[in-house]
């Protein structure tokens, strides 16, 4: 039982979420788990009385999320990425380390309870590996043998022909002021709401999130639907091993997605929107309150919006460590206060989506085009990109690339010029191969240089477009380490409900695991394809039905890796870190705090006195990502 | 008069009432698909995918304990990719659990080949058996995570909430609030969740005794005393 005085402390930390019911579940276990960094047994039962939801509930939600702890964990939380791009950057050796250096082994709290040292599924900043978060704060650039990291505002990096969906990018987050006060919505707010969804419908423009669906045909449905309130969601959950676009996107430019989602909700007759920003970016939750705040100071969010009965406003929740919450309809579960569970569709998001009623739910660069389509009309809009892909889009390119980042592209050069692009592959070492879409992806190798980058064709050379990873492996690369990579993701994040998934990804991170020890079994090939088929034909969801398409694509191009004979993974492959142990890690020259706040300001004011052609010519070459001798060994404050 | 609809099942033509599950419209010309989490007491959630089938036009298969019949469906009970999706689920789950009491699954595993140790070196569940309340034991080794025993405490009957889950994926268990014995829970004791157990998971107290070899009287005695109070009256 609570002291009176500690029950009446928690439950002004949960009573802004006490009327929401079982909705509020997931912000009030947020803000309890703040006081004490866990949530301890009779905290939750007065969070599941305070809520009136049953206890075995509440207890089965905190289980689901890993950013939630129901047992105590230190009060610094350092969680190491070893997932994909990290991996080929040393992400294993930089876990190994720090847990020496602090005498835990990985998943352990120290005994002072000062610290707990973890590893963790891809945190969105592969083009900056290897990384780690610490609490709320990224720590990029990892370099275990100088001792050296980045921590605070992770760089934003930025190149390509194009800077549309990315014309504010790249130089510190964008005030309401610099991105131009929502000229597009009030272009929509003067038009019939059916025109604003014939527009986007002409424009051609299809969901950035992977699963690429008709975008106007989306909100046709939800704009005819039945059932009111009805809710513009915005997936910003993104949590694909190798996709880190939309991070770039939202911390640079809040106020595009806002004025996209603000145009969706007129278009579809919805007043209220949620953000669902993935629990591992806690860096970009000030910026998108700042910005909403930004937005209802200028009368742009709230009621009688420009004068019109338009009325919208925007909630944010923050996930708490599920990749399979950017499933649609599992990120509905989790606003509503449950366990990250699909649902079986039909029936559609369009017809009963949050909380049941009519919603329409995009991905964070899907909403960057709206604005520009209504801006620019469907017409101008489809001049760039191919008849069947039109516009442009983001690629997120890692690994062994020579200069990792997001490139924005016209659709339709081939992945030889994307890769050009960023200078190639490292060091000019040979092509092994390249992943694309992610963990849920495909292989290609250089026999696919000369694809297009569109949807239609890349459909013919049997890849998937995804969300726009494009993680390159050179020639050193021992892709079965990579694929047990992959097996492990996929088995951490299955929700669990449907067998051919929860068990599927388990088997096929066993058989993974035994390929890269060097000791597959007879009949192992066989087993891959009959669990990789069964999940990709039978399972609930997109994620068993992709878990096992990289490694079925892998057997069809290198069968020979998986067969026995084979030495298990050498650490060349892993791309560990040095073996002699570094000292002990010292903070090294602080710069002054907000010192980069205050020159992007400065930039920013002078970048939009100059006019918007200059912020693009200035903004085509990306930032160097090789950074300064000066840059490298600083540690810089938000 | 109801609606009725015209469709194609394994080639043959099948007229069922509109609203009809595939699985219904199946078992209509006395073809049975395999099930293991559905109930008719119970909300369909088509999670264990056992019961999918091929449905022309459509590029995934599909749960027939949900989706409706439809005019002109053509349906494929036992194609090739629903027997291999069928047959590989069999095998994962012999791989996972101890599947001893699971007889229907047992006879599925005959009627589709599967090979029990089709996977070896697999991280199975192993539970300690949980004997905690007067009414029913819980052996989670043998547990599927059918969901029906959490269905029907919640709100597909009972409206107690006494269980939900602990873990994620693989690692999912049915549990109680942090662990709690099943008499510190809103549990009733109402014995639905024992009633729709479709494996030995759930069971009454005393068929668990009995298994175990102690005899009526003994355990009689160990549940009330009564027996004892009874005779020494007498």
């Amino acid at each position: 039982m609570l002291a009176d005085q500690e029950r009446a402390g928690l439950r002004r930390e949960i009573e802004p979420f006490v009327a929401l019911g079982r909705s509020g579940l997931l912000p009030a276990l947020y803000a309890a788990q703040q006081l004490h960094g866990w949530l301890s047994e009779p905290v939750v039962a007065a969070i599941a009385a305070a809520l009136r939801v049953p206890l075995a509930d509440v207890h089965g939600v905190i289980e689901f999320y890993t950013l939630f702890h129901n047992k105590p964990v230190g009060k610094r939380i350092l969680s190491v990425c070893t997932d994909l791009a990290c991996a080929l950057r040393g992400g294993d050796g930089v876990l190994e380390h720090l847990c020496r250096a602090h005498h835990v082994r990985p998943g352990q709290t120290s005994a002072d309870g000062g610290i707990t040292i973890q590893s963790t599924p891809c945190l969105g900043l592969c083009e900056q590996a290897p990384v780690a978060l610490v609490n709320d704060q990224a720590e990029t650039h990892i370099d275990v043998a100088n001792d050296s990291y980045e921590l605070g505002r992770p760089r934003s990096i930025v190149g390509g022909p194009l800077r549309l969906l990315t014309a504010n990018c790249g130089h510190g987050t964008t005030s309401l002021q610099g991105h131009g006060e929502y000229s597009a919505f009030k272009k929509a707010l003067a038009m019939k709401p059916e025109a604003v969804v014939a527009e986007i419908k002409a424009a051609g423009l299809v969901g950035r999130g992977g699963a690429a669906f008709p975008t106007g045909v989306k909100w046709a449905g939800a704009a005819s639907a039945d059932g009111l309130p009805k809710y513009v969601v915005c997936n910003a959950d993104e949590s694909e091993p190798g996709t880190f676009k939309d991070r770039v996107l939202l911390i640079d430019d809040p106020h595009s997605l806002i004025e996209g989602m603000l145009i969706a909700g007129y278009a579809i007759g919805a007043e209220r929107g949620y953000i669902y920003l993935r629990g591992e970016y806690p860096y970009i939750l000030p910026v998108l309150e700042s910005a909403l705040a930004e937005a209802r100071s200028a009368g742009l969010l709230g009621t009688s919006l420009q004068g019109s009965g338009f009325c919208f406003d925007i909630e944010i929740r923050l996930g708490a460590g599920a990749y399979i919450c950017g499933e649609e309809t599992a990120l509905f579960e989790s606003i509503e206060g449950k366990r990250g569970f699909p649902r079986v569709k039909p029936p559609f998001p369009t017809t009963y989506g949050l909380f049941g009623k009519p919603t329409v739910i995009n991905n964070v660069e899907t909403l960057f085009n709206v604005p520009l389509i209504i801006q620019r009309g469907a017409a101008e809009y489809r001049r760039i990109g191919t008849e069947k892909s039109p516009g442009s889009k983001l690629f997120c390119v890692s690994g062994d690339a020579g200069r990792p980042g997001v490139y924005e592209v016209p659709f339709g050069i081939t992945l030889r010029e994307l890769l050009d692009l960023a200078d190639g592959v490292a060091e000019g070492r040979p092509l092994k191969a390249v992943l694309f879409g992610g963990a849920a992806g495909a292989f290609a190798t250089s026999a696919h240089l000369d694809v297009k980058l569109t949807f239609e064709d890349l459909r013919a050379a049997g890849l998937p477009l995804g969300s726009g990873v494009v993680m390159v492996f050179d020639d050193r690369r021992d892709l079965r380490d990579l694929l047990a990579r992959l097996g492990r993701f996929f088995a951490h994040e299955s929700c669990g409900k449907c067998y051919p998934c929860q068990l599927g990804t388990q088997r096929q991170k066993e058989v993974l695991e035994r390929i890269a020890a060097g000791n597959p079994l007879r009949g192992d090939p066989e087993r891959l394809q009959d669990v990789g088929w069964t999940m990709t034909d039978a399972s609930l969801c997109g994620l068993g039905q992709t878990a096992a398409t990289a490694v079925l694509s892998a057997i069809q191009l290198w069968p020979d890796l998986f067969r026995p004979g084979r030495s298990p993974v050498q650490d060349s492959g892993r791309g560990r870190a040095k073996a002699s142990p570094p000292p002990r890690r010292q903070p090294r020259k602080k710069t002054k705090p907000g010192i980069s706040r205050r020159l992007a300001k400065k930039t920013i004011a002078r970048r939009s006195r100059a006019g918007a052609s200059a912020t693009r010519s200035a903004a085509r070459k990306p930032a160097a990502r090789r950074p300064r001798a000066d840059q490298k060994k600083v540690r810089r404050s938000q | 008069m109801a609606e009725t609809v015209s469709l194609e099942i394994d080639g043959q033509q099948v007229v069922v009432e509109q609203g009809t599950s595939l699985l219904d419209a199946a078992r209509q010309i006395g073809k049975d698909i395999p099930t293991v989490c559905y109930h008719t007491a119970t909300t369909s959630n088509g999670l264990c995918r056992l019961c999918v089938v091929e449905v022309e036009g459509q590029r995934l298969l599909q749960p027939a304990c949900i989706v409706k019949a439809a005019a002109d469906m053509k349906v494929q009970t036992r194609s090739e990719r629903v027997t291999r999706a069928r047959k590989t689920i069999l095998e994962m789950l012999a791989s996972t659990m101890d599947l001893s009491e699971a007889s229907e699954v047992l006879r599925m595993m005959e009627d589709y080949g599967a090979v029990p140790a089709r996977f070896p070196a697999t991280a199975r569940r192993e539970a300690v058996v949980k004997d905690d309340n007067p009414m029913y034991i819980r052996d989670y080794a043998k547990c599927l995570l059918c969901w029906r025993c959490v269905q029907v405490c919640a709100d597909d009957a009972q409206y107690t909430f006494a269980i939900n889950f602990s873990g994620r994926g693989y690692e999912t268990q049915i549990a109680t609030f942090f662990d709690r014995s099943i008499p510190e829970t809103t549990c009733v004791l109402c014995g639905q969740c024992v009633g729709v157990c479709p494996t030995g998971a759930l069971k009454a107290k005393r068929e668990y005794l009995l298994e175990r070899g102690m005899s009526p009287e003994e355990i009689g005695v160990l549940s009330s005393g009564k027996k004892q109070r009874r005779e020494k009256r007498n």
